[in-house]
């Protein structure tokens, strides 16, 4: 499953832990929720970068006392028709100021490309070869945004009062 | 008149698989040649409930051409003609029962 | 009106283009059907029993005469020369081919028509009272808040996958002409006792399968915080709604669920939390949307022209102007309602031709202007009354002229079993036989207001909870047979209908509803009691009786 990140496929460097199993001494991993809470302090005492990969169900309350010592965050899409993952992110970036990587896995397809990074995503596990290769034009499908989120587009609403208020001042 | 979502694959009489054409989406019938037809009396007709599956399991495998392929019920005239075996089907076959302008 | 910008124009063709290329990759088998579907519904794509059905916004029901000639043209070039207007704002096409509906939306964008979200499980076009800006004693014009909600939900990156469909619906007079309490949200406009606007709101409102009438939840938000307050309210639904069954995933099954308390108190800790945002609405940005809209320069004209004192000797003229005529804010104003329920016509729909007429009438008469209510009419808001006796004539010639709007003949119905996949008997033909039976003008007056609400089955498009009578289409060894429920109403006292016994066979559905009728004429304590008092003031059981005593 390829890994778009900035914008590019590039190599995923974080290795994916199942649950059970050993964890490798040093190196980047992401590890399923409940067993980063089994012992979080001991994990994020290991040599190498930590992510967790938290579900869509779960209250994001246990995470956040973690995000400034985590380098990656995985929400999950069970399905495309499942969007619970594009509150919590929106949570995370704009209410717990999370900056670290937030990659969005599941069914991930091209047609919500723009949905998720509008929402605070910037890591992506594109479940299709096309749709990976086609990220980069598929983001720019839009240029007119109506709401506010933390991705810092200006909404239209903004651009409209700004052109008004150019439009007075040079009166 | 049962919505094809929750139809079980159980036949209890004469029937064929029916779908809808995916670019203009008019009503389509499986063939016996594993193809489509717009007419009804090209349909495939299938008797046990295992030969309606086969035929459904064959028709949804063409998910490009058709959409939504489900098992509906027809009745054999003497003839060997085949009629729709509901009001269902007799209104996806016939078209609409109703007068469009005001009469 | 509201006149777009370029910026709404931008995203409205930007959406299109992003649908050609989804259409392009379902006909070529790049998307499957089950990834395509998502993508079709979100703007208003169905797959009906003969063809794919296409349903069209009309936000908050107000239309231009340049609009209106846009679905005229696209019934025409791209479906059979008709289209079908729905209880929510919305128009349907039903005959239109996959392949072509790039090019319909792009038709349809070139006039600022799109279709996005009038289908699939993300907020629905906001809708409102088809009066709005010209009923006497409105409080304000709310399509104002309904245009800044319209951009705020259009491809909201939070709640495009919804557990389920999110409706949103506005008034802002006393009298409820939009149906809040049947909604998701139900948002009344009004002012505080320091004269600001906002909004009394209510939630989990519904009809389908397990009908809900909305409770209100907080009795007033200030309209800088209607948007915050909203999205509060969408990110507990959409975080604990249920989505492990399709029945059960509305958000008023949520607040069902928990109770109004709880749940308003889930949504108050949310948006405490999400404290002074960026959805704050500074004054100025009201005004900035406030101004985009525009209204008609009325003349000065007396209360009572010459013109109309002459037509009112013609006793056909003077039917329709009781009838389907109502007061305006501006003197000399008339507001003129055109009923789509012709005797013997599928309620609702409109013909290419008859769509083209009213823009033209409405240039002539309306300041350009026409709105679409949710029981299915046409309306032309701003009719100076002496251009009256003229627009009579002109409608009647065109087949818009049925004086009865609001009697038992003014009929919802859903598309039912003769379009819709979900359907389990037909609505349609029963409306049709309904309207003859009571094609007899004196008699449809001599009963007075009742609202026959018609649905082919549970999910209740026809609204038939909220009928004063409702007929449900039910399947039953492959028959159609037909539950009926009478004192249901969808305004400000909204209430659902009682079963008032067995399901009815088809070809008796005409006989029992003239029964109940009858059974109300006998019982109703004066001519100007309605049936829905009548129903309130003796309940089910005398009505029961009279139509079950004979079967």
């Amino acid at each position: 499953m390829p890994l778009v990140k900035n914008g590019r496929i590039t190599t995923d460097l974080f290795v994916q832990i199942a649950d059970g199993a050993e964890l490798p001494g040093d190196g980047a991993i992401l590890v399923p929720a409940a067993r980063f809470l089994e012992d979080p302090e001991a994990m994020l005492r290991r040599a190498g970068k930590l992510g967790v990969i938290w579900p869509n169900n779960r209250n994001l309350d246990d995470l956040v006392p973690y995000l400034d010592r985590l380098a990656a965050v995985a929400l999950v899409f069970p399905s495309f028709r499942d969007g619970r993952a594009y509150s919590q992110a929106r949570l995370l970036r704009e209410r717990h100021g999370y900056d670290g990587e937030l990659r969005a896995t599941g069914q991930v397809l091209r047609d919500q490309f723009v949905f998720m990074s509008r929402a605070g995503f910037d890591a992506f596990e594109v479940k299709k070869d096309a749709d990976a290769d086609a990220f980069a034009e598929t983001v720019k499908r839009y240029s007119v945004f109506y709401q506010p989120t933390g991705d810092g587009r200006v909404t239209a609403l903004n651009r409209r009062m700004q052109l008004r208020h150019s439009e007075s001042a040079g009166q | 008149m049962t919505s094809p979502l929750q139809q079980k694959i159980k036949i209890t009489g004469p029937s064929m698989v029916t779908a809808n054409r995916t670019s203009d989406g008019i009503v389509i019938y499986r063939t016996a040649q594993q193809g489509w037809s717009a007419s009804l009396s090209d349909a495939a007709i299938v008797r046990t409930s295992d030969e309606a599956r086969a035929l459904l399991n064959e028709a949804n495998a063409d998910d490009v051409v058709a959409v939504g392929a489900y098992i509906a019920p027809v009745e054999l005239k003497d003839g060997g003609e085949i009629k729709p075996g509901n009001l269902r089907e007799r209104i996806r076959s016939k078209g609409l029962t109703i007068d469009l302008l005001p009469a | 009106m509201y006149a777009y910008d370029e910026l709404d124009r931008t995203l409205i063709n930007e959406r299109v283009s992003e649908f050609r290329d989804q259409v392009k990759r379902r006909l070529s088998g790049e998307l499957t059907e089950d990834e395509f579907k998502m993508l079709r519904l979100q703007n208003g794509v169905y797959l009906q029993l003969h063809a794919y059905m296409f349903r069209v916004a009309i936000p908050y029901g107000t239309l231009s005469s340049r609009q209106l000639r846009a679905l005229a043209r696209v019934a025409r070039r791209y479906d059979r020369g008709y289209g079908h207007f729905t209880t929510r704002q919305n128009i349907q096409y039903n005959w239109i081919k996959l392949s072509e509906l790039p090019d319909a939306l792009a038709d349809l964008a070139e006039v600022g028509i799109h279709a996005m979200q009038t289908s699939g499980n993300n907020m629905r076009n906001v809708t409102s009272d088809q009066w709005a800006g010209v009923a006497p004693g409105e409080v304000e014009d709310p399509r104002i808040w309904s245009e800044i909600l319209r951009q705020h939900t259009t491809l909201h990156p939070e709640f495009s996958f919804l557990p389920r469909k999110f409706k949103i619906a506005i008034t802002a007079s006393e009298h409820d002409r939009a149906a809040i309490k049947v909604h998701d949200i139900g948002l009344r406009l009004h002012k505080n006792a320091d004269g600001e606007t906002g909004f009394e709101v209510l939630v989990g409102g519904g009809l389908g399968r397990t009908p809900f009438i909305a409770k209100t939840i907080k009795p007033f938000v200030h309209g800088r915080d209607i948007l915050s307050y909203v999205e509060a309210i969408l990110r507990v639904y959409n975080q604990y709604g249920r989505r492990d069954n399709i029945y059960k995933a509305r958000i008023k099954i949520l607040v069902h669920e928990l109770g109004i308390e709880k749940f308003a108190k889930e949504v108050d800790e949310e948006w405490k939390q999400m404290g002074h945002s960026a959805l704050t609405l500074d004054h100025s940005v009201i005004e900035e949307v406030r101004s985009r809209f525009s209204y008609p320069v009325y003349e000065k004209l007396p209360h009572m022209p010459d013109e109309l004192k002459q037509a009112a000797h013609d006793p056909l003229f003077e039917r329709w102007r009781k009838n389907s005529v109502a007061p305006h804010k501006v003197q000399g104003y008339s507001i003129v309602t055109l009923s789509l329920k012709p005797v013997g016509g599928p309620p609702g729909d409109a013909t290419a031709d008859q769509m083209d007429a009213v823009a033209d009438l409405a240039d002539k008469y309306s300041f350009g202007e026409i709105r679409v209510g949710h029981e299915q009419n046409l309306v032309l808001p701003h009719v100076a009354k002496r251009d009256l006796p003229q627009l009579w004539k002109a409608l009647d010639r065109i087949g818009l002229a049925t004086p009865n709007v609001n009697l038992v003949t003014d009929i919802i119905a859903c598309p039912g079993l003769d379009y819709c996949s979900l359907a389990n008997a037909r609505s349609i033909p029963i409306a049709q036989e309904l309207t003859r039976r009571f094609a007899n003008h004196d008699t449809a007056e001599m009963i007075g207001r009742l609202h026959i609400n018609i649905s082919g089955c549970i999910n209740a498009c026809g609204h038939h909870h909220v009928g004063h009578i409702g007929i449900l289409g039910v399947e039953k060894n492959g028959e159609e047979f037909y539950q009926i429920t009478i004192g249901g109403r969808a305004d400000e006292n909204a209430q659902m209908g009682a079963l008032i016994g067995p399901a009815v066979p088809y070809a008796e559905v005409a006989d029992v509803i003239e029964d109940i009728v009858e059974a109300y004429l006998a019982l109703r304590d004066r001519p100007e009691e309605l049936f829905v008092d009548t129903v309130k003031r003796l309940g089910v059981e005398p009505f029961k009786e009279r139509v079950y005593a004979t079967r």
